[in-house]
């Protein structure tokens, strides 16, 4: 046994070293319905912050993760999950990606169709943990980690459709509307 | 249905607390509620472990990517990815990326006044190999000022990106240099409250990887989070 390396701050200089050509869009022509992801990450005075980097990852379509350990039949998938989406000098950042399917969780119940989000930004120490559900989605109701998290505070967590194939995901990291975020 | 092998929780004093008052960036950008915590479900249990040719081609020699060579002190820099078990962490991307000699990023919003050098863009990426080991040959970055305090000083470090097998063994750390008189006056190193687990981002200097009259050699080990030997309740 060791113990972990601890998590230092990203930086503010980091965008030479993470951001890459298409890290936020789609990869290749996968299966699935198409969709943008748009927000802004806001800090505790309600001001943009510039200097965030949000990664999400998710699964395919039919619900299935592009990894071995997503044991069940017929999971070979190809779908590439993961983006990298930084904000801009207004705090606004963007990603493409498919429609996720639903996938399993605990206790036999179904999540609904979600990405697992994390942020990453200058005056963060660590990398926070969020959700993102979708505006709509019957299978919210049943969702067995959304139940976890106090009503008043699950909107947070579910990105507003505002066109077909359009979402809005704000980020607020303290004080008014907070976003929700998880320790897995 | 499928089992899933959970991650262990990483010992307090080991991740800095975001509220942490010494580094001022902190103080509105930190939550102040609670995380909330979740089961681990397939969802954070799997992660990015394949596609990597996409962040663009392995560089793993930063200082011959210009017309000549880097300016600066030539170094190689060496390591394992290991969970907290010591088992190697084998075909995960390492991301590097650091200051020049000087002190100063190729970054548009770095005003440090000291000279960028055209030959260095400071940015690299390497893949684990089946033993789980790194290596990079680079430029050991300057320290340079910045105003989180008066007179304050960012210690000489190269920031480093790993992913691991999982959504959750993500980890984003700094390395550091063995001896730098930075360190104790550093609050984003002093962060990390365990002393033990703060050594682990100090670098050592090894003879057996320095290169006669070519090249220092640092070891650095980056250690992920480790996972329970048992599966929890079957899912799905």
């Amino acid at each position: 046994m060791t113990g972990a390396t601890p998590f230092q701050t990203v930086g503010p200089f980091f965008r030479f070293g993470l951001v890459f050509d298409g890290c936020s869009e789609i990869v290749g022509s996968p299966d699935g319905a198409r969709v943008t992801i748009e927000g802004t990450v806001r800090d505790g005075a309600g001001a943009p912050v510039p200097d965030a980097l949000i990664e999400t990852w998710q699964a395919d379509s039919s619900g299935r993760y592009h990894h071995p350990e997503d044991g069940r039949a017929g999971t070979a998938t190809a779908f590439d999950g993961f983006r990298r989406a930084p904000t801009d000098p207004e705090g606004r950042f963007s990603l493409t990606t498919v429609m996720p399917g639903p996938v399993p969780g605990p206790g036999n119940r179904q999540q609904a169709p979600h990405l697992v989000v994390g942020v990453f930004a200058r005056g963060l120490l660590t990398r926070l943990v969020t959700r993102l559900y979708f505006d709509g989605e019957a299978a919210n109701d049943q969702d067995p980690i959304l139940e976890l998290v106090p009503a008043d505070r699950a909107p947070t967590l579910i990105a507003k459709r505002v066109a077909d194939g359009r979402y809005r995901f704000d980020i607020v990291l303290q004080g008014k509307d907070e976003t929700v975020f998880f320790a897995p | 249905m499928t089992s899933l092998r959970p991650y262990r929780p990483i010992p307090d004093g080991t991740h800095p607390s975001n509220a942490y008052e010494g580094y001022g960036s902190t103080k509105l950008r930190h939550p102040k509620q609670a995380a909330i915590t979740i089961p681990q479900t397939l969802s954070e249990i799997t992660g990015p472990v394949a596609g990597f040719e996409r962040f663009g081609p392995l560089e793993v020699d930063l200082t011959m990517q210009g017309k000549a060579p880097a300016q600066g002190e030539r170094i190689i820099v060496e390591g394992l990815v290991l969970d907290e078990d010591e088992r190697p962490i084998p075909n995960t991307l390492v991301e590097l990326w650091q200051a020049n000699a000087a002190g100063r990023y190729r970054h548009d919003g770095d005003q440090h006044d000291a000279p960028l050098d055209p030959n260095f863009t400071g940015a690299g990426r390497a893949i684990t190999d089946a033993e789980g080991r790194y290596r990079f040959v680079t430029i050991k970055p300057g320290a340079y000022p910045w105003r989180n305090h008066h007179n304050a000083w960012r210690p000489a470090h190269l920031h480093f990106s790993i992913f691991g097998p999982s959504f959750l063994t993500r980890l984003i750390t700094q390395m550091y240099f063995p001896g730098d008189p930075l360190l104790a006056h550093d609050p984003i190193f002093n962060s990390t409250s365990d002393p033990k687990a703060r050594d682990r981002m100090v670098s050592t200097f090894d003879f057996n990887l320095t290169k006669p009259e070519w090249a220092l050699g640092y070891r650095f080990d980056m250690i992920v989070r480790g996972r329970n030997a048992t599966p929890m309740e079957a899912q799905g």
